[in-house]
């Protein structure tokens, strides 16, 4: 008997058959640039083409498929001041909102298939992640990290670009009275900088708020579920609505100190990065014609 | 006799580890003095062996006369059968001892075979741990806590006898034909269970490749802790798709009260504590090692992924 009875369904082989599909939709809508931008990908892979995150090109191609199509035809990403992005080390800072973290995915394809040298971005996840099946292998596998400060070190020594949103999920669910108003920042991020002496590069995602505007959020159902929000949006489900995003790249922001100064020191810091945010933000509203059409 | 230069003690030189070390020693023609309590059926003949408990004074008598240079002590056995007080003793007895022989006959180089295994894997560990990061393993497999203790009485030894230069080794999992750890058995089995939906990734390290950083770590100079990491990281999957082995997914909620009973029944040889290690991150930075003794694998990532088999 060492021939099982009945054969499980295979995982890997659904797993595999998804993977292609999504991988032609990214090819399709992505074309020759987009194969032209992976093969110059700087990538630190072993044979089995994995990094030592495990990050996987192939899961990375996979993933880029309904992303794409979000960027191109639902959101209709505009892209603004991306050529500052330095090519080596940086930290990249965003507001976070829209209750879904999709801004972090279009900051993400914006510098796959506009930034120069093409970047695969590296964001933070929590670190809870890593206890969800199946979501844990695909943020692995397409280069998300558990937010440990010794990940996001290892990653900017290695000349990484890494994603970050100081306002957590703060900002990810506030509630759509409070839109584009920035919440309090962490400064974790800052600590990260001024360690590894990288450029922060400010974001202002435009767009990501109207998404999946929320009236109210159910905290003790939250507490309850032991999710970080309940937000009560107009589809109820978590479907985004067609908003049209505008992703505004920053000069980027050079700090000098030492990485343990006291909390004060720190404060002021990291509101010199919330300001320039807060000031981005408020200039692409200005600027934006139309939220849906 | 006092001619010779001084020998190389190796505890747990029977185990299968053990003469993979002692061979390779053997080859570079060093004096070899083997301890342990089991019978060694192939041993050279020009290799001198005491079979005694290292915990007996018959032991200490070894080191007493012996003209020990060095001693390599991996007498610490893993044996999922046997009870959390014999471990406790054999392992954490026996190397107090081994370690006051030390201290007491001027034996010169210590290097212990500890394991990266004493982190523990943990769905919030960075994706490198580097030597400082806390010893968390028995926090959920409290089964291997005597793994932890006999790494920090090293430790602590290490500070307390500057006079003996110390280091303890925290390789990754070895993996090697001869090898009957919980890795090496794994990935033999035909049918293994993988926890659904997960997939860490892990690190292994050939047993020749753990042998010959033993060896390294004998060199004049070098004392501290190091992590030892093989050719790389590599995800669960990934190696069974290389070799060709079709494992059984099981939900992660179920798995573990279910290999509980069946190690229990005694159907299964895996204590449900190993599950942490095919669920979660427990991966290592070795560059340290690296970086103080040059150290390089000699088998590359394919290589050692078949080592278990072949």
């Amino acid at each position: 008997m060492d021939q099982a009875p009945l054969r499980l369904p295979a995982l890997g082989e659904i797993g595999g058959a998804l993977r292609r599909q999504f991988q032609e939709l990214a090819f399709r809508l992505g074309g020759e640039r987009l194969r032209e931008r992976l093969r110059t990908l700087r990538l630190h892979t072993n044979e089995f083409g994995q990094d030592p995150f495990g990050m996987d090109l192939d899961y990375v191609t996979a993933a880029l498929g309904p992303l794409l199509w979000l960027y191109q035809e639902y959101f209709r990403v505009q892209v603004r001041g991306i050529e500052k992005v330095p090519p080596g080390r940086c930290l990249l800072v965003s507001n976070h909102s829209g209750q879904l973290p999709l801004d972090g995915a279009m900051i993400a394809v914006a510098m796959l298939m506009h930034a120069e040298p093409p970047r695969a971005v590296r964001s933070m996840v929590e670190r809870w992640v890593p206890t969800l099946p199946f979501v844990s292998t695909f943020f692995s596998r397409a280069g998300q990290v558990v937010g440990t400060p010794e990940n996001c070190i290892r990653l900017l020594e290695n000349e990484e670009a890494i994603l970050v949103f100081p306002e957590g999920t703060r900002g990810l669910n506030k509630v759509f009275a409070r839109r584009y108003q920035l919440a309090e920042f962490g400064q974790g991020f800052m600590r990260l900088a001024l360690a590894t002496r990288a450029p922060i590069v400010p974001i202002a995602v435009i767009g990501a708020e109207e998404q999946a505007p929320a009236l109210v959020n159910l905290r003790p159902l939250a507490r309850l579920l032991r999710m970080p929000a309940v937000p009560i949006t107009p589809t109820i489900l978590p479907i985004p609505l067609p908003s049209r995003y505008t992703i505004y790249f920053g000069e980027p922001m050079h700090f000098e100190g030492r990485p343990n100064e006291e909390d004060r020191v720190m404060e002021k810091k990291v509101q010199e990065v919330r300001s320039t945010i807060q000031s981005m933000v408020k200039v692409g509203l200005e600027e934006r014609k139309s939220i849906y059409f | 006799m006092s001619s010779e230069k001084p020998a190389i003690a190796i505890t747990g030189i029977c185990g299968n580890l053990g003469q993979v070390l002692a061979k390779l020693l053997h080859k570079r023609e060093e004096r070899i003095v083997g301890i342990d309590r089991r019978l060694f059926p192939g041993k050279p003949k020009d290799l001198e062996f005491h079979q005694v408990d290292i915990r007996k004074r018959k032991a200490e008598e070894i080191f007493r006369k012996g003209d020990i240079g060095a001693l390599i002590h991996m007498g610490i056995m893993h044996d999922p059968r046997m009870t959390a007080e014999e471990h406790h003793h054999f392992n954490v007895l026996g190397t107090a001892k081994a370690l006051e022989y030390c201290a007491r006959y001027g034996v010169e180089k210590l290097v212990v075979l500890s394991s990266a295994n004493v982190y523990g894997p943990h769905p919030a560990n960075p994706n490198f741990l580097t030597e400082d990061a806390p010893l968390m393993a028995s926090a959920r497999f409290g089964d291997i806590r005597d793994l932890v203790e006999v790494d920090i009485l090293a430790q602590s030894f290490l500070w307390k006898h500057p006079e003996v230069e110390t280091v303890i080794l925290r390789p990754v999992h070895i993996v090697g034909p001869t090898i009957q750890n919980a890795p090496s058995r794994y990935l033999r089995l035909r049918r293994p269970w993988t926890l659904m939906g997960f997939d860490p990734m892990v690190q292994l390290i050939h047993v020749e490749d753990a042998c010959r950083a033993m060896i390294e770590a004998l060199r004049p100079g070098l004392r501290g802790v190091f992590n030892v990491v093989g050719p790389g990281e590599v995800s669960l999957s990934t190696i069974f798709k290389e070799l060709g082995t079709n494992p059984v997914p099981v939900p992660h909620p179920i798995a573990r009260p279910l290999l509980d009973r069946l190690f229990r029944l005694r159907v299964s040889n895996f204590p449900p504590g190993e599950l942490d290690h095919i669920q979660f991150q427990g991966t290592v930075d070795g560059s340290r090692f690296v970086k103080e003794t040059g150290f390089r694998p000699k088998y590359d990532l394919r290589e050692t992924i078949w080592a278990a088999l072949r």
